[in-house]
């Protein structure tokens, strides 16, 4: 277990779910310049039509979840950054592109998941919802590193994960277990 | 019905030195023999990919034209993308699709709905600012002409046949030399400076129904 994944661990979540401005502020300190996105029920009133009307920030909606992988990855090659924000069902959708990609290629493709059906009190392995249970362990088993962002707290850690993304050139994921708040 | 590589050794003359262009399967392997070049991008991983891949280098790279040598296999795979890319509406971006009906390195099966499918059609329909269909290699000049002289995205589809065989080296375009290559090369000069394709198209951004209605 990683570090980060340890403090999710032991992580109580509070009252409050993260606020969406405060993610898009954690994108831009990360020098995120474009988000590729398909809509998902969990980010989109609190993130994705913020993002969507940000000045500073340019969104490509593409039709299917691994066209934004491809897109993260060539951006990468002049040091364009971008994050591909999706449901989970997205992610499970694009394996093989992020595989080929993002772990065979090694380049740094971030992803922002929205977990639908995960229960605000609950671990995503206990949850109830199969597809939600799976999505770390499927992480762990492809080598992508990975945080929870459940509390106001954990978004100041998209800033710095975003930079070892890139340092690194490698993936890497943030779950977001709850929907963000305006 | 024209080879393949004769399109190639055409489209090579019509290509500047400091375009991208993006190729998959068999094409690409022709390309690289045709003319391999250190802004040739190889490495596109995963069958569909190479349209997105396109995308993102034309949004990241405005300052350069990106061309996509698709196959039909592989568009098919990822058509979707076409709605992607004539949303963005990357003005550099400019789609060849080499239209010969099957999964040629995959053992030459049939796409589906070979000698049906209309890709300038889809495109259009998809809102590519403009597209057609070439099947004879005595139009090819006149359609590379008006497909690569003009504002994207635009697309091609060419009708081919296999000509000589090239060698499928799949080892180097996976290989971590061809991605550095490439980085090393298309990072020498500063290409994020946009391109003074349109006054009226502010670098692309934005969809052409988006300028024609605004």
């Amino acid at each position: 277990m990683s570090a980060a994944e340890e403090q999710d661990a032991v992580q109580v979540p509070s009252a409050q779910a993260p606020s969406g401005s405060s993610i898009i502020r954690e994108l831009k300190r990360a020098r995120v310049e474009f988000v590729a996105a398909v809509p998902d029920i969990v980010t989109s009133e609190g993130l994705l039509w913020p993002i969507s009307r940000d000045p500073d920030l340019r969104l490509i909606r593409v039709c299917k979840e691994d066209e934004g992988v491809s897109m993260c990855a060539a951006m990468s090659y002049n040091g364009t950054r971008a994050v591909l924000l999706m449901q989970q069902t997205g992610l499970m959708a694009s394996l093989n592109a992020i595989r080929a990609i993002g772990m065979d290629y090694r380049l740094p493709i971030v992803m922002l998941v929205g977990l639908q059906g995960k229960e605000a009190r609950l671990e995503p392995e206990e949850s109830a919802a199969y597809g939600v249970r799976i999505i770390r362990p499927v992480l762990n088993a492809m080598g992508i590193q990975h945080c929870l962002l459940e509390t106001p707290r954990s978004v100041a850690r998209i800033a710095e994960g975003i930079e070892q993304a890139y340092e690194a050139s490698k993936p890497r994921a943030f779950l977001i277990g709850r929907a963000p708040a305006g | 019905m024209m080879k393949r590589d004769n399109a190639l050794r055409l489209l090579k003359g019509r290509v500047a030195e400091s375009d991208i262009v993006v190729a998959v399967y068999q094409t690409l392997f022709d390309w690289m023999e045709i003319s391999p070049r250190d802004l040739n991008y190889v490495s596109t991983g995963a069958m569909g990919q190479g349209s997105s891949h396109g995308l993102g280098l034309a949004l990241a790279n405005p300052g350069r034209r990106v061309i996509v040598l698709d196959g039909d296999g592989s568009l098919l795979m990822n058509l979707g993308a076409l709605a992607t890319i004539a949303d963005a509406a990357p003005a550099n971006l400019l789609h060849l699709v080499f239209v010969n009906g099957t999964y040629e390195v995959n053992g030459d099966h049939p796409v589906p709905a070979a000698g049906l499918l209309d890709f300038a059609a889809i495109a259009l329909g998809c809102g590519y600012r403009d597209a057609a269909n070439c099947r004879s290699e005595a139009d090819l000049g006149d359609a590379f002409d008006r497909i690569l002289g003009n504002q994207g995205p635009a697309l091609l589809a060419l009708g081919v046949e296999r000509g000589a065989g090239y060698p499928r080296d799949y080892e180097y375009i996976h290989s971590p030399e061809a991605r550095e290559r490439f980085r090393r090369a298309l990072n020498a000069t500063d290409s994020r400076r946009r391109m003074n394709l349109d006054a009226d198209s502010a670098g692309g951004q934005g969809s052409p129904r988006t300028r024609l209605h605004g």
